[in-house]
C-alpha cells in the first residue's frame, strides 16, 4: 500500500520540474456574519502542474467548492491569491473552463449553440466556430443531438454537452465542481471513463472536486484531501495507477487498496461532528 | 366472491376502456383530453346562447335575443360602422400597449439588474400600480385634451404597469449559475444581458404582456365611454342614448371576441418564443 504523503509541497509525480499552471498562495476565504462569521478556507497552498488531473475530496463544508470558485474567479478570496501561469487571477475568464454540478446549460439554446457560446463571446469567425463546436460535440458523443434543446436530453447528456462547451472555449484548465454528482451510478461511471478518454486525448489540466472517493481514485493522478473548520488541505494521496485507465482498472487489487487508503484519509480528516453553532474559529 | 367470479367479458359499451388500454400511450390520451375539452367548450357556449334566447323569449327587461343582435351586427358591418369602430379601438389599444410594453422591458430590466435603478423606480411603480388607470382619465383629459393622446396615455400606463413588475421579477430570478456559466465563458455584462437575461426573462415578459393586454383593452373601452368620436366604447355610449340595446350587445360581443383573439395571438407567440421551457404537458 502506498504511504500517505503529508500535505504541502505538492507536485505532480509525472512532471516533477514543470512549473505550476495554477497555484493557490495562502488563499483565505472568510464569510462575515454574526459570531465572527465563517472561515471557509484557512490558508490554502496548492500547485497544479500543466496536464495534471487533480481531484479534491473532503467532507461537505470543507470549502472545496469555494476553492474551485476562487480559481474560476467567481468568488474573491479574502486574502492570498491564485496564480494562473504566474499571473494573479482576477475575475472569471475563458482561460479557465468550469463545469457545474447543475449543468448550467442555456435552456433556450441548442446543444450546438451552447457549445458555441464561448466561441461567440471570443468572436471566433462563424466557420471556425462551427468546426470547433462540431469537434467537441463529436468527442462527447452528442453528434445526433447537436440541434436538440437541453430539455430533451437526459442528465448525462446534458453534462456531456456542458463538458463539450467548456472544452470548446479552449481553456488552459478545466475546473469541475462535482460534475457527476447528480447522475445515477451507471451513467456516472460511463461519464468518468469518457472524461478520462477526452483528457488523455486533449491532455488538458483538470481540477476536479468530488465527494466520491471511488471517482477521485479512478480519475486523478493525485488526490487532495481537505478537512473542514477551517477548510484546509489535510493530506495529499498519490494515485500511481497507470493511464489509460479503463473499466478493468476498477477491479484491480491496487485500485481497491488505494480506495481504502483514501477512504480512511477522508474519515480521519473529518472531525467528530459538532453542531455548526458551536464552530470555533481556529486561527 | 373474488375467487368464484368468472373472467370479466370485455366491456361492450366501451365506457370503462379509458384506463384499461395501456398501449394507447400518453399521446393518444392527451389528444382525447383535448377533444373532450373542446367538446365541453362548445356545449357550454351553445347552452349559454340557449339560455340567452330563453331569457329574451321570456321578455326579461326587454333584452334582445341572439337573432336580432346578430342581425344588427350584420347591418353595422354592412354600413362599415362596426369595422371603423373596431379599427379605431384596436389602433388605440395596440399603440398604447406596444409603447407600454416597450418601456416596461428596459425599466423592469434595469430595476432587476441594478439595485440603484430599483431603489429609484420602485416607489413610483408601486404607487401608480395601486391607482386604477381609469382614475387617471380625468387628469389626462384636462392635461391632454380629448384627442387620441389621453386615451393612448392611459392605455400606455395600464400596459406599462402590468408588465414592468413581472419583467423586473424575471430578471431578479435569473438563475445564478446561468450567469456564472456565461461569465466563465468570457461574457461581459452587456453580453450576459442580451444573451442570458433577456431570453431567461421571456416567459415572465409574456406573462406580464398578457395581463397588460387585458388591462389595456378594458381601460380603452372605459376611456372611449367618456370621451371619443369613434370606437366600440363610443358606439355603445351613443346606443345607450337611443335605447338601442341591439347595438350595445353587438359592442359587448365584439369587445369580448377581439379581446379573446388578441389574447390567443399573444399566447401563440408565447408558445413559440418559450418552446425551450420544460413544462408540464398542457
Amino acid at each position: 500500500m502506498t504511504a500517505t504523503v503529508p500535505a504541502v509541497p505538492a507536485h505532480s509525480p509525472g512532471s516533477p520540474d514543470s512549473p505550476a499552471l495554477i497555484s493557490f498562495r495562502d488563499t483565505v476565504k472568510h464569510f462575515p456574519g454574526p459570531d465572527g462569521g465563517f472561515t471557509a478556507l484557512g490558508g490554502i497552498g496548492l500547485d497544479v502542474a500543466e496536464g495534471e488531473f487533480t481531484a479534491i475530496v473532503g467532507p461537505s463544508g470543507c470549502g472545496k467548492s469555494t476553492l474551485l470558485a476562487i480559481a474560476a474567479g467567481l468568488v474573491e478570496p479574502t486574502s492570498g491569491e491564485v496564480l494562473l501561469d504566474g499571473r494573479p487571477v482576477s475575475g472569471p475568464g475563458p482561460d479557465r473552463g468550469v463545469v457545474f454540478q447543475q449543468y448550467a446549460l442555456f435552456p433556450w439554446l441548442t446543444v450546438r449553440a451552447n457549445v458555441e457560446f464561448g466561441l461567440r463571446t471570443a468572436r471566433v469567425p462563424r466557420a471556425e466556430r462551427r468546426r470547433r463546436a462540431q469537434h467537441y460535440i463529436d468527442l462527447v458523443g452528442l453528434a445526433d443531438f447537436a440541434d436538440a434543446l437541453p430539455k430533451t436530453l437526459s442528465g448525462g447528456m446534458k453534462q456531456r454537452c456542458a463538458i463539450a462547451r467548456a472544452y470548446a472555449a479552449d481553456p488552459r484548465i478545466l475546473l469541475m465542481d462535482e460534475p457527476f454528482g447528480a447522475l445515477d451510478s451507471l451513467t456516472r461511471s460511463q461519464l468518468q471513463e469518457q472524461l478520462l478518454q477526452t483528457w488523455e486525448r486533449e491532455r488538458r489540466t483538470v481540477l476536479f472536486v468530488t465527494h466520491d472517493v471511488d471517482e477521485a481514485v479512478f480519475l486523478a493522478s493525485r488526490v487532495i484531501v481537505m478537512a473542514s473548520r477551517p477548510g484546509r488541505i489535510d493530506r495529499t494521496v498519490e494515485i500511481p495507477l497507470p493511464y489509460p485507465r479503463t473499466r478493468a482498472t476498477r477491479l484491480t487489487a491496487e485500485f481497491t487498496a488505494l480506495r481504502t487508503e483514501l477512504w480512511q484519509a477522508v474519515q480521519r480528516s473529518e472531525p467528530t461532528a459538532r453542531p455548526a453553532s458551536e464552530a470555533t474559529q481556529e486561527n | 366472491m373474488p375467487r368464484t367470479r368468472p373472467p370479466a367479458p370485455p366491456p361492450a359499451g366501451g365506457l370503462s376502456k379509458t384506463s384499461a388500454k395501456p398501449p394507447a400511450g400518453p399521446v393518444r390520451a392527451a389528444a382525447r383530453r383535448r377533444w373532450t375539452v373542446r367538446l365541453l367548450g362548445a356545449v357550454s357556449v351553445l347552452t349559454g346562447l340557449a339560455l340567452w334566447q330563453l331569457l329574451a323569449a321570456l321578455g326579461a327587461g326587454g333584452v334582445p335575443g341572439p337573432g336580432p343582435v346578430a342581425a344588427r351586427g350584420a347591418e353595422l358591418v354592412a354600413d362599415g360602422t362596426l369595422i371603423a369602430d373596431a379599427l379605431a379601438s384596436l389602433r388605440r389599444v395596440l399603440t398604447g400597449f406596444a409603447l407600454g410594453t416597450a418601456a416596461a422591458i428596459p425599466v423592469g430590466a434595469l430595476m432587476g439588474w441594478y439595485p440603484t435603478a430599483r431603489a429609484l423606480f420602485e416607489p413610483w411603480v408601486q404607487f401608480f400600480r395601486v391607482i386604477p388607470p381609469l382614475a387617471i382619465i380625468p387628469l389626462a383629459i384636462v392635461l391632454l385634451g380629448i384627442d387620441e393622446a389621453p386615451k393612448i396615455t392611459v392605455i400606455f400606463l395600464a400596459a406599462f404597469l402590468s408588465t414592468v413588475v413581472p419583467v423586473f421579477q424575471g430578471v431578479i430570478g435569473v438563475e445564478r449559475t446561468l450567469i456564472d456559466a456565461a461569465r466563465v465563458l468570457g461574457a461581459g455584462d452587456p453580453t450576459i444581458f442580451v444573451r442570458v437575461v433577456v431570453p431567461a426573462t421571456t416567459p415572465f415578459l409574456f406573462a406580464g404582456a398578457r395581463i397588460g393586454l387585458g388591462a389595456s383593452w378594458s381601460t380603452l373601452v372605459a376611456a372611449e365611454l367618456i370621451a371619443a368620436q369613434k370606437g366600440l366604447g363610443y358606439r355603445m355610449q351613443q346606443a345607450q342614448l337611443y335605447y338601442d340595446l341591439e347595438t350595445i350587445f353587438v359592442g359587448i360581443v365584439s369587445i369580448g371576441l377581439l379581446g379573446l383573439l388578441m389574447d390567443r395571438l399573444l399566447m401563440a407567440a408565447e408558445r413559440r418564443a418559450t418552446a425551450w421551457q420544460e413544462r408540464r404537458a398542457a
